[in-house]
């Protein structure tokens, strides 16, 4: 039922890895740290949780709702998703390619990154911590349609899951369908019935009453 | 974990990045982890936030700045790093190597497979 796209493959870099110094600094604070007990994983990924529904969705969500509106923007969005972000001011600062993938009546979009964490940060801000924990990964591919549901996302059975595996390179943006009855809303209004889970595809778009 | 406690250091930092709605904002991931790390010692009482206050005015008062303040966070970095070593919670040659070690552990691990220490090639 579900196709497992990988974005791997297309360049071949010795070292897939890297860590700047800020990266590197700060992994070692969090290793002496976490040494000498005075921090834990788990009180450090509750306060991060804390803060990250404030970064980024937002960005995504402005592009997502002018995708709605502006079927020019659109189709560059689908064409050149990296540029057609870019122009809104959001680009990535690891040089990430991005690519938007929409939902249509009969295909359902998910993104996962099997291998580790990859997350589009410049549109969606920090990755749940669902979304870096090993059950998400390994699920989504076997079990799209019940890791959908857990999320409370119920599909038709006709409707076809599509599961892209983010890499470093290339990250998926997912374009939710546009709810039904939100004519004449405007493109801020339309950007407030769109949610992070629904850029992961792990949502849909909120419904037309959240917001007027 | 109580936001209310999380909250309230923020207010005495006048200088952390807001949006516009007045929330605080993140770059990338290692930022949240340093902010984090940091609200976590407050709440441990490793240091009180007027120390911690001092020592990341001190990093961004350094010259040379970036004018659009987007290296308010490499600051902040730098001052963590700073206080640990001052509290004798590591030295500075300590810090030094395991950020070292680190940077060789991830060149030395494949896309795909987690980061960890152990994968420094140097590491005993």
């Amino acid at each position: 039922m579900s196709e497992h796209h990988h974005g791997h493959g297309h360049h071949h870099h010795h070292h897939d890895n890297h860590f700047t110094d800020m990266e590197a600094r700060v992994k070692a604070l969090e290793t002496v740290l976490t040494e000498k007990g005075l921090i834990d994983p788990a009180a450090i990924d509750a306060i991060v949780e804390t803060y990250e529904m404030k970064i980024g969705p937002r960005n995504g969500a402005r592009v997502v709702a002018k995708a709605w509106v502006d079927a020019d923007f659109a189709e560059w969005l689908k064409r050149d998703a990296t540029a057609a972000i870019a122009s809104l001011g959001f680009t990535g600062r690891q040089g990430e390619h991005m690519r938007a993938v929409f939902n249509t009546a009969d295909t359902h979009n998910l993104v996962v990154c099997t291998l580790c964490s990859c997350y589009p940060w410049s549109v969606l801000g920090l990755p749940p911590v669902w979304y870096k924990a090993p059950p998400y990964r390994s699920r989504a591919v076997i079990d799209p349609r019940g890791v959908l549901s857990e999320f409370g996302v119920t599909l038709p059975e006709a409707t076809r899951i599509r599961v892209w595996d983010s890499t470093a390179e290339l990250r998926y943006l997912v374009v939710p369908e546009r709810p039904a009855g939100t004519e004449g809303f405007s493109e801020e209004e339309l950007a407030g019935l769109v949610t992070r889970d629904s850029m992961i595809g792990t949502g849909l778009a909120l419904s037309a009453e959240a917001v007027r | 974990m109580n936001t209310c406690k999380v909250v309230s250091p923020l207010v005495a930092s006048a200088e952390l990045p807001k949006s516009p709605e007045g929330d605080p904002v993140f770059a990338e991931p290692w930022q949240a982890n340093a902010f984090a790390m940091t609200v976590r010692l407050h709440e441990k009482g490793v240091f009180s936030w007027p120390e911690w206050a001092e020592a990341l005015s001190a990093e961004l008062y350094k010259p040379g700045r970036k004018a659009d303040a987007s290296d308010y966070y490499d600051c902040w970095v730098a001052a963590l790093s700073r206080l640990v070593t001052e509290l004798s919670i590591a030295s500075c040659r300590e810090l030094e190597h395991l950020t070292r070690s680190w940077q060789r552990a991830a060149e030395a691990t494949p896309h795909g497979q987690p980061i960890v220490l152990a994968n420094d090639p140097e590491r005993p």
